[in-house]
């Protein structure tokens, strides 16, 4: 059924386009409390930084900085702030699916609780968990293989900008028009112009293409660095795990986000020019844009895990005092899994009914996938075996990963058998199943990520109470919010219903909403974990002077804590796979004169001026304000070309400046000599 | 540094929270269900769980033996700090994984082909096989926004929101949606499949115990959702020909413009029934041409198709005119053949449904090779 487009499109003002004043959640009490909340919470914070005069110290040394530790910084922080979004869209399920049975239709209408859920999974994947690894293997990377910065500077805070606004404009869709209320992966014909006519679809769309692009750059830019800026005598056999790690996640980025991409503008295309692609009048096709949607979405799946496995591989090695176990065929099982991760989309999908030889080919490739994903924990486990097992935070979650991760990957092989996908599609089962590995896997991998590497980036080690506390909240409280879903999904239970029939399934919402609360504890401790060691960082206890807080590896504990702007004085000369632990066993000496200038790259204002431009391009873009469009598309080029003139884009830091902070450095480790 | 204590209350407590859950995941319905086609896709999560089980299991154990022994303050366990290889162990490592996937490979395999749900069933439950000359109960079901319309071909009956079938009898169901993609699931039935729009898909199963049973989309369709249940009557031959006569007496016909109205969007509807059907209805619905005035999907992609398809399709000797094709007839679908078609829409029809039999198994009517 197709009425004619003009039915579908409403009225358009040559001015504000289809935005009006009921846009605003004028009319919504909670929604517009938050809007008040974050209203005056944001003019706070301007007045803050107006009041201690740090704007022009934000803009120089974060906005505009090219260095690659401070972009990885933000990511970080991005990723944070969002994560307490996301969070809070889980709570809101939660508390949604544990009181609606029966005649209790619960608190949230239906269209609040689909954009909710649907907010909740693009914010985790895209705001959070991506720019929870991005930032990690930014800030990483170049210090593990002994680089100054990345490939491209500039194009790294490009990057970051561009991520962060695809951030804003998802965030401006909880206060002005609504999000999509169509699930994370937005599938047409329901995304489409005559199911989903407002502007919740449009938000989706434009938040993931100014993200998507942003990943994209930082992928082309990671890969190159990994490729070209190694340090000498680092050949690929010797790059440290996580580098390897980060090497075959960029290569999914760079060759699945182009897919994303592409089916996000041919979806464009069919919602503004009615041009037919995924509807069914006309010729098009659905399954097509199911089909390109998960090629982009199960690489996906493996970028977001891959830099976890690094981050595993790097801590049980420093944890357990010993060199990682099967570093080749750790290596080979990472490439591996970085090639079959283009064979197995179909998996999400055996329900369409493709046929039996179809689904038993793509069956057994994922299956596969398990046996060099096997082979990665046995490595581990093998690393810890004849060790000396420190329980430092990281290694904590790095264990609780592993008993974790171990039953996810069971229930995913589970998934990945056909007949019984056919019952556990679409279920609670599939839903426990994807946190188990996201959240037992990605985030569990991140928050040891954050714990071992915090002390590289600011100087001083987390405070060990409150993130033990966290640790056990979250490990506890994961269990007990997804075991209930396990068990829901073996009981038939399906995915996004805002409202059951059946109430022997409340008591088992009723527990998965108590887990959620243990989790948001979780989440209260490693606030307060952060609080607590800024506050106490300059303590014995959490100071680190010695740049190698944890007895490390690898080059990146070969530096200072936090490292110089131009991380090594001079490029490391590598010999081994851990590189830093092969010197301190031959006992390397570090130079103390000879300092020479380093050429460093400048920073540039393009990149944050450019992505707040493209804000205003993608709020006309799904606001149908055609003219703000041009102009701010034309801005964006304006501002292109005119970066494209700077040729102030690097300096050099002057000798004396170098050797003032490396002078600084060998008094500070002569000192502790001494007391030691 | 930790102390047994510190370590083991809090997992103690996880593990005495989720004892009793997991205990319940026993004796649900997609472990043992009411149809023999959703029991054996329960049999195959615990065969397939057994058998992952096998290395699972000592993974996980090893896992807390070595984080517990290894401890920095065991100092009485060995410590080697540079052992980082052995190409026994990796030989191992490698290969128990691959023989189970081989294992489970082979399983996977074979439960697919046998549990297509495109297959005809071949056996009523684990000790029955299908009659050889027994029809299946030919269900056509339309997804619409938010409640399903099943058509009964054979009966010249339909419903909404009430599927009714005997027991022990195979079902065979054809499936399309009216605009958005749904799933169509009874879990006490068989696994669930897509009901795509301008698509047809097709699911075969079997119901052994008399029931009524919860059925409905498990794959998001909008704001109705949730509320987008019925109920599956399985009962004895005696119950379903009275469930017939009984709908039949009701008088009410499902014409096409009936159909235009239940179509528009609604949460919540009523168990309806229908004496009569519009001939070609689901044909017409999953072509997107039920209105007076579409061009049916199948005859624009005939017309798209051109001479070229001219030269294969079966009308190429008299008609090379592509702009004439819309109108040709074309083979009517098997479920229409009853049923006196009207108008030319409904005539250009029949969606492909074949399949390859593939992996080797025969299908199960064809006995020779049984």
């Amino acid at each position: 059924m197709m009425p004619p487009m003009t039915d579908v499109h409403p009225v358009v003002s040559p001015l504000l386009g289809r935005l009006t004043l009921d846009a605003l959640p004028l009319h919504e009490l909670p929604v517009l409390l938050a809007f008040g909340g974050v209203t005056v919470g944001g003019i706070a914070l301007l007045a803050i930084i107006t009041y201690f005069k740090a704007w022009g110290w934000l803009w120089r040394d974060w906005f505009t900085s090219v260095d690659h530790k401070k972009i990885g910084i933000m990511y970080v922080i991005l990723a944070l702030v969002m994560f307490l979004r996301g969070f809070s869209d889980a709570l809101m399920m939660r508390a949604q699916q544990a009181m609606a049975f029966g005649d209790n239709a619960g608190y949230l209408p239906p269209d609040h609780y689909n954009q909710i859920f649907t907010a909740h999974g693009v914010i985790m994947i895209f705001f959070v968990a991506m720019p929870l690894v991005v930032g990690l293997m930014n800030f990483v990377v170049p210090l593990q293989i002994g680089a100054r910065d990345v490939s491209f500077p500039y194009l790294n805070n490009f990057s970051f900008w561009l991520t962060a606004s695809g951030a804003i404009i998802t965030m401006i869709s909880l206060f002005v028009g609504n999000y999509a209320r169509t699930g994370w992966l937005a599938m047409p014909p329901l995304s489409g112009m005559e199911a989903s006519p407002d502007v919740g679809v449009d938000y989706y769309i434009w938040g993931l293409q100014i993200a998507g692009l942003g990943t994209l750059l930082s992928g082309v830019n990671l890969l190159a660095t990994i490729v070209k800026m190694r340090a000498p005598g680092m050949t690929l056999f010797k790059m440290p795990i996580f580098v390897w790690t980060a090497l075959c996640t960029n290569t999914l980025i760079v060759a699945a986000f182009p897919v994303l991409t592409a089916v996000l503008a041919i979806l464009s295309l069919d919602r503004l020019l009615g041009m037919q692609f995924f509807t069914n009048g006309l010729g098009g096709n659905p399954m097509m844009y199911v089909n390109l949607i998960w090629i982009w979405g199960h690489p996906e799946v493996y970028i977001l895990i891959l830099p976890a496995f690094g981050i595993y591989s790097e801590v049980v090695a420093t944890f357990s005092r010993k060199r990682l176990f099967g570093y080749t065929s750790m290596v080979y099982a990472t490439i591996v899994i970085t090639i079959l991760a283009y064979l197995v989309w179909l998996h999400h999908f055996f329900t369409m009914g493709s046929g039996a030889s179809v689904n038993s080919f793509f069956a057994i490739t994922t299956m596969i996938i398990s046996i060099p994903t096997g082979a990665k924990i046995f490595n581990w486990l093998f690393t810890m075996y004849h060790g000396r097992i420190r329980y430092e935070l990281p290694m904590m979650w790095t264990v609780a990963f592993m008993l974790t991760f171990t039953i996810g990957g069971m229930t995913g092989v589970l998934l990945a058998v056909p007949p019984a996908d056919f019952v556990l599609h679409n279920s609670l089962f599939l839903v426990a199943h994807f946190h188990n590995v996201i959240i037992g896997g990605t985030l569990f991998g991140m928050f040891a990520g954050i714990n071992f590497w915090w002390p590289k980036a600011f100087g001083f080690k987390l405070d060990r109470v409150w993130g033990k506390r966290s640790f056990w909240l979250w490990v506890v409280g994961f269990w007990t919010a997804f075991a209930p879903l396990y068990v829901l999904g073996l009981m038939g239970v399906t995915r996004r219903l805002s409202h059951f029939d059946d109430a022997s399934y409340q008591p088992y919402f009723i527990v998965a909403a108590l887990g959620a609360g243990l989790i948001a504890m979780g989440i209260g401790c490693m606030f307060m974990q952060f609080y607590v060691s800024i506050r106490d960082r300059n303590t014995d206890r959490l100071r680190d002077v010695t740049g190698d807080p944890w007895d490390g590896r690898t080059l990146e504990w070969s530096t200072s804590s936090p490292p110089p702007d131009y991380n090594f004085a001079f490029a490391p000369i590598v010999y081994d796979n851990d590189a830093f632990w092969d010197m301190k066993t031959r006992g390397f000496e570090r130079p103390t004169t000879g300092f020479k200038a380093i050429h460093m790259p400048k920073n540039a204002a393009a990149g944050v001026i450019i992505g707040l431009i493209s804000v205003g391009f993608g709020f006309a873009m799904i606001w149908y304000i055609w003219w703000l469009a041009i102009v701010t598309l034309l801005a964006m080029l304006g501002v292109s070309i005119w970066h494209s003139f700077n040729y102030k884009r690097d300096f050099h830091i002057p000798v004396e400046d170098v050797i003032r902070i490396e002078d600084e450095r060998t008094r500070l480790l002569a000192a502790q000599k001494v007391v030691a | 540094m930790i102390r047994p204590p510190s370590l083991l209350r809090p997992a103690l407590a996880g593990l005495a929270l989720l004892a009793p859950a997991l205990l319940g995941g026993c004796s649900t319905v997609v472990l043992s269900p009411a149809g023999d086609v959703a029991q054996q896709q329960g049999d195959l999560i615990v065969i397939a769980t057994l058998l992952m089980l096998i290395i699972i299991v000592p993974v996980m154990a090893l896992i807390a033996i070595f984080a517990w022994r290894y401890r920095q303050t065991n100092t009485d366990a060995p410590y080697n700090p540079e052992w980082h290889h052995s190409t026994a162990l990796e030989l191992v490592i490698w290969a128990v994984p691959l023989l189970i996937i081989i294992c489970l490979g082979a399983v996977t395999w074979t439960s697919t082909h046998l549990l297509d749900p495109y297959r005809p069933i071949g056996r009523i439950d684990a000790t029955r096989q299908v009659a050889l000359n027994a029809k299946p109960l030919r269900v056509q079901v339309i997804a619409l926004d938010w409640k399903w319309l099943f058509i009964y071909p054979d009966y010249g009956i339909a419903t909404v929101n009430q599927l009714a079938a005997p027991v022990n009898q195979p079902i065979e169901f054809d499936l399309t949606s009216s605009d958005v993609m749904n799933a169509f699931y009874v879990p006490d039935l068989a696994g669930m499949i897509y009901a795509m729009p301008s698509m047809t898909t097709k699911l075969n199963a079997v119901a052994n115990k008399p029931g009524n049973y919860p059925g409905f989309s498990s794959n998001f369709s909008g704001d109705g959702f949730s509320y987008m249940k019925f109920r599956f009557l399985a009962g004895s031959q005696t119950d379903f020909d009275a469930w017939v006569a009984k709908i039949r007496a009701s008088g009410t016909m499902l014409d096409r413009a009936t159909y235009l109205k239940v179509a528009k969007p609604s949460m919540n509807h009523a168990p309806t029934f229908y004496a009569g059907v519009a001939p070609g209805l689901f044909n017409a619905a999953a072509n997107n041409c039920v209105a007076p005035g579409q061009v049916c999907m199948d005859a624009m992609m005939r017309a798209d198709a051109g001479p070229h398809h001219a030269e294969h399709g079966e009308g190429h000797a008299k008609n090379n005119d592509a702009m004439k094709m819309s109108a040709m007839p074309m083979p009517m679908a098997k479920s229409d053949a009853p049923a006196a078609v009207s108008d030319a829409t409904a005539k250009n029809s029949a969606q492909s449904t074949a399949r390859l039999a593939g992996a080797g198994l025969p299908m199960p009517g064809d006995r020779r090779t049984f």
